[in-house]
């Protein structure tokens, strides 16, 4: 519950708002004809690969990401993990980079359409 | 600014030598992580250099010195790795007060050479913003040409020069390749481009921009993702293969320190009897040549035959570190480390606090969250350090007979050191757990841990561990186990009876073991040990010097040999008492030094050494009456 409050707390380094409205839709269209979804990274199995739209992190945490190369509109493709998939190795801008799932919960990222799944 | 900048170069280029000679003024290494900063850095200066620590804090400052091929010398300071200009760990904030000159010990640098990753060019770039905008001349060194090559990445090096108003080099640290345009740049020889006015970036997106528009009017064609990097992580970061081979490796680390390192332990011991011998037949028989023999070189000598074992252990960690596995070790340790409350990051400290706690508190500097931070640092002790073996392989030998229990893979003896290695990660990961859910709860740090590609290590960097860890290793045996050791020998010599030195019964170090007995004995152990338990206050190696000083004295057992001694006056119960005792205290006076510089206080080493101590205590208490 405590935790709650405090993320509501956090300043976020937003690059639009456009992804909590979009985030919403899609849940009520279930997403089969949108061209893209929104999601987290934490939802990247190995291969798959993404664009980074916010991070909800607070500002000095989102920099050092953003310093690594998770910048809004960067695409980001999972790599191999740690057993048990936590943490994941990402892909991103030129280099390798482990996050565990607890921070990549808050990197909001729009899926690329799979071709291979249905 | 450009102005500045420009101006600078031309000074620098007209005389260089007055300048450099009259302020003394160092040039600066700054890098992201990665860039191979350190390579280069040791390149330039191979053994002209020496590592100290930033005054005030625990950062370590690695200076150096490089000669041009005119002769001429220049300081040079490596500084940590750095993502950008706005500081998040203390190290970070290191570099950045060096640069900017707020530092009163080295002031401005008077040029800096910044190395970037080629590999990695678009992303590296975004530093050379804010450092070409601190107005000091700056080289930028574009490292690791091999790897942009062999990957099929390539730039055009002079519009970089002309985009960013700086000298550019292409060079490979690793290889040697164009470190004369590096000589060249320090010679003030460089041409300098036009200068130019870099736009000012405030954010980290912009920054970004900035260094990818760059990249693309430098025609940077980035290279093709490491094959061999994929291929070994798939091996490496295998779900199933992955941990396997992380014992694997941890296993062999320890069984060629033990099994490997036992032949050169025997060599160096055998070498130090024999010109113990000699010394001694050389000297007449005097109380002088007592102290050289018993006190000196039978003392120090029997810490100095650990050096092999202590070599071999930095060895492997150093390979491990430079080839880049222990990323992923880190990686796969992670999860076992969040357990306890700590992070993957602390891996790293806590693996080479198994050589010695010292350098691995001074690594924890990596770990940005201070709470964490504070944890490691204490639980860092508790990680069997090289001291440790050599009062480990003493009780063990004599007490422990040589058996095989799993066939030929393990035996009695290794499978005691193996069962006390994991007693003391035991109480560290306890210990942990107790810290972090109590005083040093903080909210979990994000764990961001960038993977290098993996790298042959080089000669020349293992060459230089190893040369730096010996001078340390060697150093302390020749100050403070020497300094114990001749304190140690007076007490057992004094007072004096009618000219003679007393028995050592008698002596104010039998008295002081006496003294302590009483404390003691509830763990089964006896004056004697007692004194090695004064004695290795100061490092805990010093009892085995200790013991061998004092049962050397005692004709009867100097016959028997210490081992033989030993087990007269200890029963299993006590020996196992002792080893136990071991690897719970904090006996170790650097490490409170370190850990009090590093803590900024007393409180801290002092909760520490009492925590221990008092584990210790209750820890052989208890051995020695279950196996009483």
């Amino acid at each position: 519950m405590a935790r709650r409050s405090t993320r509501k707390a956090r300043r976020t380094l937003d690059k639009d708002f456009g992804g909590v409205h979009t985030e919403t839709m899609l849940q009520l269209s279930g997403s089969k004809t949108q061209p893209a979804t929104l999601a987290s990274l934490v939802e990247l199995g190995r291969g798959d690969a993404a664009t980074l739209e916010r991070i909800d992190l607070p500002a000095d945490e989102a920099r050092r990401l953003m310093e690594l190369g998770f910048l809004p509109g960067t695409r980001i493709t999972a790599g191999f993990s740690a057993p048990g998939g936590d943490p994941r190795v990402f892909q991103v801008d030129g280099s390798e980079v482990a996050l565990r799932r607890e921070t990549a919960r808050h990197l909001a990222v729009r899926m690329e359409k799979k071709t291979r799944r249905m | 600014m450009s102005d500045c900048h420009g101006s600078s170069i031309t000074q620098l280029a007209e005389s260089p030598a007055s300048a450099v000679s009259r302020t003394s003024k160092h040039v600066a290494l700054i890098g992201p992580p990665n860039s191979g900063k350190t390579t280069l850095f040791n390149r330039l200066t191979g053994l002209r250099q020496k590592v100290a620590n930033f005054p005030g804090v625990t950062v370590e400052r690695h200076t150096g010195v490089t000669v041009l091929p005119d002769g001429r010398e220049i300081p040079l300071i490596d500084l940590p790795g750095l993502y950008s200009l706005s500081p998040r760990s203390e190290d970070e904030q290191i570099a950045y007060d060096v640069l900017t000159g707020q530092r009163g010990d080295t002031g401005k640098p008077q040029a800096i050479l910044l190395v970037l990753d080629s590999t990695n060019l678009s992303r590296h770039l975004m530093l050379a913003a804010p450092i070409l905008a601190l107005g000091v001349p700056t080289l930028i060194i574009l490292n690791m040409a091999d790897d942009l090559r062999s990957r099929g990445g390539e730039l055009d090096l002079k519009l970089l020069a002309a985009q960013l108003g700086a000298p550019v080099a292409l060079v490979s640290a690793r290889q040697g390749e164009g470190l004369d345009q590096v000589f060249r740049f320090l010679a003030g020889a460089m041409p300098k481009p036009a200068p130019v006015q870099l736009p000012i970036l405030k954010d980290v997106p912009s920054c970004r921009s900035w260094a990818g528009r760059i990249g693309q009017q430098a025609r940077y064609r980035s290279p093709a993702p490491p094959k061999w990097t994929r291929r070994l992580d798939a091996v490496f970061l295998h779900p199933v293969a992955g941990p396997l081979i992380f014992l694997a490796v941890v296993i062999l680390v320890f069984q060629t320190i033990f099994g490997v390192a036992d032949p050169a332990k025997d060599a160096v011991d055998k070498l130090i009897h024999v010109t113990g011998n000699w010394v001694a037949s050389v000297l007449p028989d005097s109380l002088f040549r007592s102290l050289l023999l018993d006190g000196v070189w039978n003392g120090v000598g029997s810490v100095v035959v650990f050096l092999p074992q202590v070599l071999l252990l930095f060895l492997f960690i150093g390979i491990l570190e430079d080839s880049g596995y222990l990323a992923r070790a880190a990686l796969i340790a992670d999860r076992t480390m969040a357990k306890v409350g700590l992070q993957g990051k602390s891996f790293i400290p806590l693996l080479s606090a198994y050589a010695c706690a010292v350098p691995a508190i001074m690594a924890t500097r990596t770990i940005e969250n201070k709470r964490d931070r504070m944890a490691t640092i204490l639980i860092a002790p508790f990680m069997t350090c090289s001291a440790r073996l050599a009062p480990y392989t003493l009780i063990i030998a004599a007490f422990i007979p040589n058996r095989p229990v799993l066939g030929s893979f393990l035996g009695a003896r290794a499978l005691s050191m193996l069962g006390l290695y994991v007693l003391g990660f035991v109480a560290a990961v306890v210990t942990a757990r107790v810290l972090k859910s109590s005083v040093l709860k903080s909210r979990r740090t994000p764990f961001m841990l960038e993977m290098p590609a993996y790298r042959w290590p080089t000669v020349q960097s293992l060459s230089l561990r190893l040369l730096d860890r010996s001078v340390v290793f060697l150093r302390r045996a020749g100050t403070v186990i020497l300094l114990v050791m001749v304190v140690l020998w007076i007490l057992a010599h004094v007072p004096l009876a009618n000219g003679h030195s007393p028995k050592i019964d008698n002596s104010v170090a039998g008295m002081l073991g006496h003294t302590i007995e009483p404390a003691i004995k509830p763990l089964g152990l006896n004056w004697k040990v007692g004194i090695g338990l004064i004695t290795s206050l100061a490092a805990r190696e010093t009892i085995v010097a200790t013991l061998g000083s004092i049962y050397g004295m005692d004709p009867e057992n100097e016959k028997a040999g210490l081992e033989a001694s030993l087990q007269h006056d200890l029963t299993l119960g006590g020996a196992v008492a002792l080893l136990v005792f071991f690897a719970f205290a904090m006996q170790c006076i650097s490490t409170i030094a370190v850990v009090r510089r590093e803590t900024g206080g007393w409180k801290w080493p002092i909760l520490q050494f009492t925590y221990m101590g008092v584990l210790a205590y209750i820890g052989a208490f208890v051995a020695f009456h279950i196996l009483r």
